[in-house]
C-alpha cells in the first residue's frame, strides 16, 4: 500500500480520463466557455458528468440555485462512495487527512481504491489521486486548445476506456464471489429499464445510478448478506 | 457581473457543492460500521454503482452500437482472463478502433 503502487494503480484511471476529460475541453469551448474556465472546471471539481451538467446550465446564464441543484443530484452517488471509502481507510488517518482526500473520490478512483483488500493508507491513497487529477487537467486543456485536431473515430474509441475499465473490475469482483453476481445482475436490469422505458424518461442518469445502486445494493444486503469478519469478501 | 467573474463563481459554486458530498462521509463517519446489513450494503453498493453506470451506457459510448458491443465483449473476454485495468482498456479501445476503421474502410 504504497505511494508507488497508488501511482501504479492511478495510471488507467489518468489514461481514461485524458481522453474523457479533452471531450469535456471541447464541449465546454464548444459552448462558449474560455479554455480556462474549462481547465478551472476541471481542476476544482473533478467529476465527469457533474462538470457536463454544470457547464451546461452556465452556457446559459442559469442561476446559482440551478447548478446547486444539479449537482446535489448528479454527485449523491460520492456520498456513498466516500462513507463506503470512509470504513476502508487505515487507523493513520487524521482528520486533515480525511477532508482533503475526500477531494479525490471519483467513480474510478473509488472504484479502484475500494478493489483492494488491504486497509487503503495515506500514501496509497495520494499516489492513486495524484496521476487522474493531472490527467484530468491536462486532457482539459487540451481538448479546449485543440479542439477538432484528433479525427473523431479515435475519439469516439477512446471514450470506451473507462467503461472497459468498469468491466475489468465488476467481473472478477463476481467470480470471486458468486454473492456479487445477483446484485450486479439486478442493477443492470433496474439500469436498462430506467434507461429504455420512456415512462422514466424524466429521471436523470444521476438519480438512476442511486435507485439502481441502492434497490441492488439493499437486495443483496438483505438476501446475501456478508457475515461479520467473514471471508466471503476474499 | 462580468461573463468570466459570472462563470468563476458558478464553477466554484459546483465545487463546493460536489467536495460537500465528498467530504461528510469522510468527516463524520469513521467509526467502524458493526451492522452486518450496513457493511453488506456499503460491500455491494460499488459493484452496483459501477454496472449502474456501464449498462446500457456502455453501448452508445462510441457512436456505433456494433463496435462498442464488440468492444464491451473484449472487455469482458479480457476480465474473465483477469488481465490488468489498463490492458483490458487498451484491448476495448483498440478492438473498437479497429472495428470502426475497418467499418470505415469498407
Amino acid at each position: 500500500m504504497t505511494y508507488k503502487k497508488g501511482l501504479k494503480d492511478g495510471i488507467p484511471i489518468a489514461l481514461g480520463y485524458l481522453s474523457v476529460s479533452f471531450a469535456f475541453g471541447v464541449t465546454a469551448v464548444d459552448m462558449g466557455i474560455p479554455a480556462l474556465i474549462a481547465l478551472l472546471t476541471s481542476m476544482t471539481n473533478l467529476t465527469s458528468a457533474g462538470q457536463l451538467a454544470g457547464i451546461t446550465v452556465i452556457a446559459v446564464f442559469g442561476t446559482f440555485l440551478e447548478v446547486i441543484l444539479t449537482q446535489v443530484v448528479i454527485n449523491a452517488r460520492y456520498f456513498l462512495m466516500s462513507l463506503t471509502l470512509s470504513q476502508k481507510l487505515d487507523g493513520k488517518f487524521k482528520f486533515l487527512d480525511r477532508v482533503l482526500c475526500a477531494f479525490g473520490i471519483t467513480d474510478e478512483i473509488f472504484a479502484v481504491a475500494v478493489h483492494n483488500k488491504e486497509p487503503i493508507s495515506k500514501r496509497y491513497i495520494w499516489g492513486l489521486i495524484t496521476l487522474p487529477y493531472f490527467g484530468w487537467a491536462t486532457g482539459t486543456i487540451f481538448g479546449a486548445l485543440m479542439g477538432n485536431v484528433l479525427p473523431a473515430i479515435i475519439v469516439n474509441a477512446l471514450s470506451i476506456a473507462l467503461f472497459a475499465m468498469f468491466i475489468a473490475i465488476i467481473i472478477p469482483g463476481a467470480m470471486e464471489n458468486k454473492k456479487i453476481l445477483p446484485v450486479i445482475l439486478i442493477s443492470a436490469t433496474l439500469s436498462c429499464i430506467l434507461y429504455f422505458v420512456p415512462l422514466f424518461d424524466f429521471i436523470s442518469q444521476g438519480i438512476s445510478y442511486i435507485i439502481c445502486a441502492v434497490i441492488a445494493s439493499c437486495l443483496g444486503a438483505l438476501i446475501f448478506p456478508i457475515k461479520e469478519d467473514s471471508q466471503d469478501e476474499q | 457581473m462580468s461573463n468570466n467573474l459570472y462563470m468563476i463563481l458558478m464553477v466554484l459554486t459546483m465545487a463546493g457543492v460536489t467536495y460537500i458530498i465528498r467530504v461528510i462521509p469522510m468527516a463524520f463517519f469513521h467509526k467502524k460500521i458493526k451492522s452486518t446489513f450496513i457493511k453488506s450494503l456499503l460491500y455491494y453498493v460499488p459493484y452496483a454503482v459501477l454496472t449502474a453506470m456501464t449498462f446500457p451506457s456502455v453501448f452508445f459510448v462510441t457512436g456505433n452500437v456494433y463496435s462498442a458491443i464488440i468492444g464491451t465483449c473484449v472487455a469482458f473476454l479480457g476480465a474473465v482472463s483477469k488481465r490488468s485495468l489498463v490492458i483490458v482498456a487498451i484491448l476495448s479501445v483498440l478492438s473498437v478502433l479497429l472495428f470502426d476503421l475497418t467499418a470505415f474502410i469498407f
